[in-house]
């Protein structure tokens, strides 16, 4: 995990390469299964921006990329990627999954190149060795441990060098240490591609550390849109960052407060605490 | 019974390997010598069960003379061309049914109403379609060949991850390649299932087959031999066919464990 520390990766570009593409989400309603996930969804997502996205579990935030990249076909509203940048039709997007979704029959470097060329194999090999696996790239998935699965998909993802990367808690299964390299990672190789790159995390540090925007979803809709203003690397210590992660913090503790008390069964418990 | 070297007296992990290696063969080797011993006392009459000195002997001058090997020969060429015509039928057909609605459409409800049909039950017509020369034998261990292959395909393609398969799509995966890189490999440990019910199958089809009518092979030595009363030649045969038996389940083994190398059931040290 040295190459984290090259200070080619550290020390970014003075301006980012324009690779990015933009993403529209315009009144957008998804229905699962004869529910309602998303509801008049509406977020503008400028070329190369890093937005992150957070949120309860079961808020619907997977379906929000997986929407993105096509997975899911929306009732109603609108979904435009890269309107102006058009290459070749569609424009490059990349998803990491949130289950790594690594082939079992594949050892771990065929498995991140997965639908690239040969000439692919070298820069594969690099970006494994920054996620920190290059002595396991000829094992199998299957000996691998969670956490490490996840780095060999976030590897996959990062060689692909989409126009946009959709990223669903690729760190969820890290320790705090690893997790916080990994963060280094993405956010170097974003600052140093420029790609668009939406990342879901349940963790409100992580997105504040990361991300130009941060998007809370509560009940289908954006129930927050806050740009994080600080100059990066960002780190957790400033009051700056501490306040942004309290307001945030405290609005999703908000809408599950009301959740809570609007239950007919706790209703003795909250006129007890009025 | 053996005393187990584990509880007995432990002494070098060496000790105890020879000690698990053997235990298995502790009953067999038993009944062996009970048998000749049965034998010997004429307890068993030869013309019933023949010695299993006689037994070795008969298979020591039939391998001399080569006729064994001529039928072995004949034997395994049929099974294997047998199973070669219904396997590749049934995994071409299993791979298009598991592939495309429409062929699924088409045949398989017709494919799973000639299952239920037993194979053995057809022999009558078979022999009148083929009369009683090879293609009769061919045909019957094609047939029972087909069907575990047929239905572990169609399976095995059915049941290929739906993650792993959009996962491909999103990585730029798509036709030939989507299907080389995961739906054929996803669908390989149910396809070698059915292959390894095949190759059992083979044997009793081929069996059967070579025990109604043959002019060669170990089903017509074994036959022959009955009607000289010859119950050495006879056991010869069987123990045989239970060789045979036993050589296409290892070598289906054989073939899982290198191409299933990546499954977490065929990983031994790495
Ligand atoms: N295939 C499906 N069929 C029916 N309902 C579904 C399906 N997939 C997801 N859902 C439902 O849609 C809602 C949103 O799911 P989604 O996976 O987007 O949540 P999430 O925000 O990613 O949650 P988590 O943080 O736990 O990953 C959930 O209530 C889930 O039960
Ligand atoms: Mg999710």
């Amino acid at each position: 995990m040295a190459t984290i520390l090259n200070p080619e990766l550290v020390a970014p570009p003075q301006s980012r390469p324009a690779r990015g593409v933009s993403v529209l989400l315009e009144d957008v309603s998804i229905a699962l299964g004869g529910r309602t996930v998303l509801k008049n969804f509406h977020v503008e997502i400028a070329a190369g921006e890093f937005v992150a996205i957070v949120g309860r579990s079961g808020c619907g935030k997977s379906t929000l990329l997986r929407s993105i990249i096509g997975l899911e076909t929306p009732q109603a509203g609108r979904i435009a990627v890269g309107e102006s940048v058009d290459r070749n039709g569609k424009p490059d997007i990349r998803i990491m999954f949130q289950d790594s979704r690594l082939l079992p029959w594949k050892r771990i470097l065929p498995n991140v190149t997965l639908g690239l060329a040969t000439s692919f194999i070298p820069e594969a090999k690099r970006v494994l060795d920054q996620v920190g696996l290059a002595d396991r790239a000829r094992d199998w998935p299957a000996t691998l441990s969670g956490g490490q699965r996840q780095r060999v998909a976030l590897a996959r993802a990062l060689v692909h060098d989409p126009a946009l990367l959709l990223l669903d808690e690729p760190l969820g299964a890290l320790d705090a240490l690893t997790r916080i390299e990994m963060q280094q990672l993405i956010e170097a190789v974003w600052t140093n591609r420029g790609f668009t790159a939406v990342l879901v995390t349940h963790d409100v540090a992580e997105a504040i550390t990361l991300a130009d925007r941060v998007v809370l979803i509560e009940g289908g809709r954006v129930a927050l849109d806050e740009v994080v203003n600080m100059p990066r690397p960002r780190t957790r210590g400033s009051a700056k960052f501490a306040a942004l992660e309290e307001k945030i913090l405290s609005r999703v503790l908000n809408v599950a407060q009301r959740n809570i008390e609007g239950r007919p069964f706790l209703e003795t418990r909250s006129r007890d605490a009025q | 019974m053996p005393d187990h070297p584990q509880k007995a007296f432990p002494i070098t992990g060496r000790w105890r390997a020879i000690g698990h290696g053997l235990a298995p063969w502790v009953v067999p080797v038993a009944l062996l010598f009970f048998w000749q011993w049965a034998s010997s006392a004429g307890w068993l009459p030869s013309r019933f069960l023949p010695s299993p000195r006689a037994v070795v002997k008969s298979f020591l001058d039939l391998s001399a003379s080569g006729e064994l090997w001529t039928h072995v020969r004949v034997s395994t060429e049929r099974a294997f061309s047998g199973f070669a015509i219904g396997g590749v039928l049934g995994l071409v057909l299993g791979l298009l049914t598991g592939s495309f609605r429409w062929v699924e459409t088409l045949l398989d409800t017709t494919l799973q109403m000639i299952r239920n049909i037993p194979a053995l039950a057809l022999i009558p017509l078979v022999i009148l379609w083929f009369g009683i020369d090879e293609s009769a034998k061919l045909f019957l261990v094609a047939l029972g060949v087909f069907f575990p292959v047929y239905i572990n395909t169609f399976h095995g393609i059915q049941s290929v991850d739906r993650g792993l398969l959009e996962m491909g799509r999103t990585y730029g995966l798509s036709g030939w390649r989507l299907y080389r890189e995961i739906i054929l490999p996803g669908a390989l440990p149910s396809i070698l299932v059915g292959v390894r019910f095949a190759l059992g199958f083979m044997w009793v089809m081929l069996i059967v087959a070579e025990t109604i009518s043959a002019r060669s092979g170990i089903g017509y030595m074994t036959m022959n031999a009955r009607e000289f009363m010859q119950t050495d030649v006879m056991v010869v045969g069987i123990l045989l066919y239970a060789l045979l038996g036993k050589m296409a389940d290892l070598l289906a083994k054989g073939m899982e464990r290198y191409w299933l190398r990546w499954h977490p059931a065929y990983q031994t040290s790495r």
